[in-house]
This record gives C-alpha cells, structure tokens and sequence, in this order.
C-alpha cells in the first residue's frame, strides 16, 4: 500500500539523486557545494524516516553546519568563475563508467536477493518510547568501545598533523597578544619633550 | 479524516509560536530602542502613539513597503534565498522548545541537538547573503560570520554537552525537570563555568554586540545585509531578534530551570506563588537575559576581530574542556549536586 510514508521517502530520494546529480553537473563550484547540501539534507531527511534521528541530526550538524560551511568560507575567497572545469572529461570517461559499472553491480547483487518493487521500503516497526540515542549509545560504548576509541585517536591525531603542518614558525607568525596590548600604558607608546630639545 | 486534523492541529500550533514570537521581536525591537535610549540620556523614540507603543507598527508597514533593490551583478535567486534561510532556520528551531511542563510542539528526545544544528545552520544564510550580493563589504562581513560562528559553535556545544551529562538526556522537558528543587538546583550554580561560557558563545553566535563584527557599521558598513532593502532586509531583521529570544529562551531553560518557580522547597514562599503558571516564570526569566542583550550593546564596545578568535578558542574552550572532565570525574564518584542517583 501507498502511504504518506513513501510519498516523503520518493521526495527525497529523488532530492538526493537530483542534487547529487547537480553537484558534479552544474556550472559553479558555488553552487555545487551548495546543491551537496542540499543532498546531505536530503539524505538527512531519509534517516529520519529510519527512526535514526540522533545519526540524521549529527549528519547536518557536521556536514552542513561544520564541514561545508569550511567549503564555502575557502570557496568565497577564489575566483571560481575563472576556473576550468570539464577540462579532461573525455580521457576520464571510461574510468568514471568502469567505477559506476562496479557500483551499481555490488548494490544489484545486494538488493535483488528479494523482489524488487516500488513499495519495498519499509521500517522496522518501534515503540513509542524507543530512545535511538540511548540505543546508539549503549551499543558504541559496550561492544564497539575499541572501534570507537580508535577512530576518536586517529582523529586527533590528524587534527594535531594538521596543525603541526600548517604551523608558521614563530620568526613569520604576525600573532599579536591582546593581554600585552591592553596593558599597555601611555609612557609606552608617547613620550614627551620639550619644545626645541628635538635636535 | 483524523490524521488531518491531526496536521490541521499542529499547523494550527506553529502559525500561533509563530505569531507570537513575531509579536515579540516587533516589541523587542521597541523596547531595544527605548532601553537604549534611556542608558544614554535620550528619549527613544516617542511620536508614534503614547510613549511611541506603535512604533514597531510604523516600521513594518514602511519596510514592507519599500522597494526590494536586487544589484544587478548578484546571483538574483540565492540573493533572495538568503534572507528566507535566515528566518526560517531561526524560526524552525522553536519547534522543540517547551513553554512548560508538556507544553511544547515536538517533544523529541534529541531536542537539544536539533536546536543547536538549526543554529549552526543559520550562518547559511548570512555566507549566501553576502557571496550572492557580489560586494566587497558583504563578502567580508559573511566572512567573519563564517568563522566567528563556526569558532563559538564549538564552544556552545561543548557548554551542551556539561548540561546533556549532568542531566543524563537530551530532551528539553527532562533537562528542566532534573533541575528541580530550588534556585540553587538550577544548573547555573553547579554548572557555573558552562552558564557563562553558553551566555557569551550564545552572544557570539547571533552576532549582536560586543561580537557584531559581522555588521561592523564603522568598519564595513553594514557587513553581509548591506546591499538588501525593504523586505528582504526586514527579514533579516527578524532572524536576529528571534534568535536572540531563542538563546534566551536556551539558557532559561538549560541553566535557569526553565518554567520552574525559584522558591521550590522553600516552605511558606513555595505555595503562595503555587498558582503562577510556569510560562510566567519562562518569560521574566527570558526577558533577563533579553534585557543584558540591550545593556551589552549600549555598554561594551566592539572586539576586535582577533580578540574574538582569541577568546573563544583560547579562552572559552579551554574552560569547557576542563570542566567537562571536572563534571564526568563528579558523575564517575556520584558527587551530589551533579549526580542523580
């Protein structure tokens, strides 16, 4: 049966391939990165039919609050317009096709284990009470605590590279403390002499 | 048939928050202008109906009706998407807000996380604001923008998560409902540090002073908004003073108890204000916080945009961090006022 439930799953499936589509396909890296958001939205908006709403929320929370926010703040500063971009299409085509090929047949060999048909999305029915955080929660820190912990390390241990790499040394740093500034008395900075003393 | 009414309901509902809130940030607007006014030895403004009520009446049916000027090398469809992102992430986020005990649109139990990724998603509309407009000034308000609120966002919901670990959940009605017991079970108290950390990233991150270099009217003009008019800047208008009520509203509820009366537990006081209902306590506790809004912009004068970047990773997120391992080390040895048994 048709319900409401797959007139909002069709939407934003057909969002999500759309502006997925649009993010290699149209003109401007501005709006490129702008139709990605609207594919993490749209994605977003697919988890949250799945009852997974702590993951749906942390999708836009990191992707589209953080990590595309950073993608605009670099793309603002170029001039993306001068930019060539199909430069090369044609010598990647076939790789790009081989790589599609693959996919599509991983998923096909996935899915097709029962029949296929329009109305084959459902969800597993929950409680009303069902808590997905503390679920969630439960499960990441009992059975995949190691898992968890590993992936935090490495992910501090790029962010500290990262700094590390991008660090000037201190001769070039132009860092001005805000303490010593503000302490800063008049005798600092003006000193004064009298008329006709200055030669 | 009763899955319509269902929707017609909550339509019903949001058009009422909504209706409301818009009736606050009209008044807000008037009480900014009187308020500061006063503090510098002037009226405010006074001609429009007595003592100026009908103001706020006055600038809506001007501004509604002026031209909407879309600069001919802008990106004209983003350039009219901005202003709509703005007000209606600032407005979506009321959705999870409760006005007392049970009294709330959507009482989901990631509330908490769902405010702050509508937060973070308003600067959306500020970095398209200004990116679309094609100017210089607009471009580099939208830039500070980008960063002071990416920079304070961190911050805030680190300040969150002191308040989620304290409370053990992530839904509004059980955070408030943990605080009971009394003025000093509010969480402002044992969560001091977090309190004021969450006030001044909450400042930060809607932009208004002593942190509105984003507008910067003496260095760049009027920052992302500049070339907007009319409708377009009324919009605008409204994003912000909404968001300030709704970071008013969170820190009420998050570190001042939200609906609960302040003299719980204590004996005579506690049921003489028995019958003041809970959105009374809500709202004197809101307009506070609204209120320091107003006195912080005609008291503080601007940062400097460094200062800015200096204080919220170098100061305030140091203190979080630290208090975040002081709070899980009290939950861990079942410490009183944080752990709940």
């Amino acid at each position: 049966m048709i319900t409401p439930l797959y007139l909002i799953f069709y939407f934003f499936s057909a969002l999500a391939v759309f502006s997925g589509v649009m993010v290699i396909a149209s003109g401007s890296a501005m709006r490129s990165v702008l139709f990605l958001v609207l594919t993490f939205f749209s994605m977003s908006a697919l988890w949250l039919l799945l009852n997974a709403e702590f993951l749906a929320l942390i999708l836009v929370l990191v992707y589209v609050g953080a990590v595309m926010t950073l993608f605009l703040f670099v793309l603002m500063m170029l001039r993306t317009s001068a930019m060539r971009w199909r430069e090369g299409l044609a010598r990647y085509l076939p790789w790009i096709g081989l790589l599609v090929l693959m996919l599509i047949g991983v998923l096909a060999m996935i899915l097709t284990k029962e029949p296929v048909s329009l109305i084959m999305f459902r969800v597993l029915p929950v409680a009303a009470d069902y808590n997905n955080l503390a679920d969630l929660g439960s499960v990441l820190y009992t059975s995949y605590v190691y898992p968890f912990e590993l992936a935090a390390v490495i992910l501090l241990m790029a962010m500290v590279a990262a700094i590390a790499l991008t660090r000037t040394p201190a001769a070039f740093s132009k860092t001005q403390n805000p303490h010593q500034q503000m302490a800063v008395k008049v005798r600092d900075r003006l000193k004064l002499i009298k008329d006709g003393d200055t030669q | 048939m009763e899955s319509l009414l269902l929707v017609a309901g909550i339509l019903l509902k949001i058009i009422g928050i909504v209706l409301v809130l818009l009736g606050a940030v009209a008044y807000l607007v008037l009480l900014e202008r009187k308020v500061i006014g006063f503090m510098q030895s002037r009226v405010g403004p006074n001609r429009v109906g007595p003592f100026g009520l009908f103001q706020p009446i006055a600038d809506i049916i001007k501004l509604l009706t002026k031209e909407v000027i879309i600069p001919s090398a802008s990106n004209r469809y983003l350039f009219l998407v901005a202003p709509i992102i703005s007000l209606g992430t600032s407005l979506a986020a009321w959705a999870v807000i409760p006005f007392d005990q049970a009294v709330v649109l959507a009482n989901i139990n990631a509330g908490v996380l769902f405010v702050l990724t509508l937060s973070s998603l308003s600067v959306y509309g500020v970095l398209i604001a200004g990116w679309a407009s094609n100017s210089t000034y607009a471009l580099l308000g939208s830039l500070r923008a980008a960063a002071q609120s990416i920079s304070y966002e961190i911050a805030m919901g680190f300040a969150l998560i002191g308040v989620m670990m304290a409370a053990g959940s992530l839904n509004f009605q059980t955070i408030v409902m943990a605080q009971s017991g009394g003025v000093w079970h509010w969480y402002w108290l044992p969560l001091f540090p977090l309190f004021i950390v969450f006030w001044i990233a909450g400042v930060a991150e809607t932009n208004r002073a002593p942190f509105d270099v984003v507008e910067g009217e003496s260095e760049i003009v009027a920052g992302f908004h500049v070339e907007y008019s009319g409708s377009a800047f009324a919009l605008f208008f409204l994003a912000e003073y909404a968001n300030m009520i709704l970071i008013s509203t969170l820190i009420t509820l998050l570190f001042l108890g939200g609906w609960l009366s302040p003299f719980q537990g204590i004996p005579y006081l506690d049921a003489f204000f028995q019958h003041v209902p809970g959105f009374i306590w809500l709202l004197m506790k809101l307009s506070f916080f609204l209120f320091c809004y107003l006195w912080f912009r005609a008291t503080f004068p601007r940062y400097r945009y460094d200062q800015i970047m200096y204080l919220g990773w170098k100061v305030l997120l140091p203190i979080t961090i630290a208090w975040i391992v002081v709070l899980a080390l009290a939950i861990q040895c079942h410490v009183a006022p944080w752990f709940i048994g």
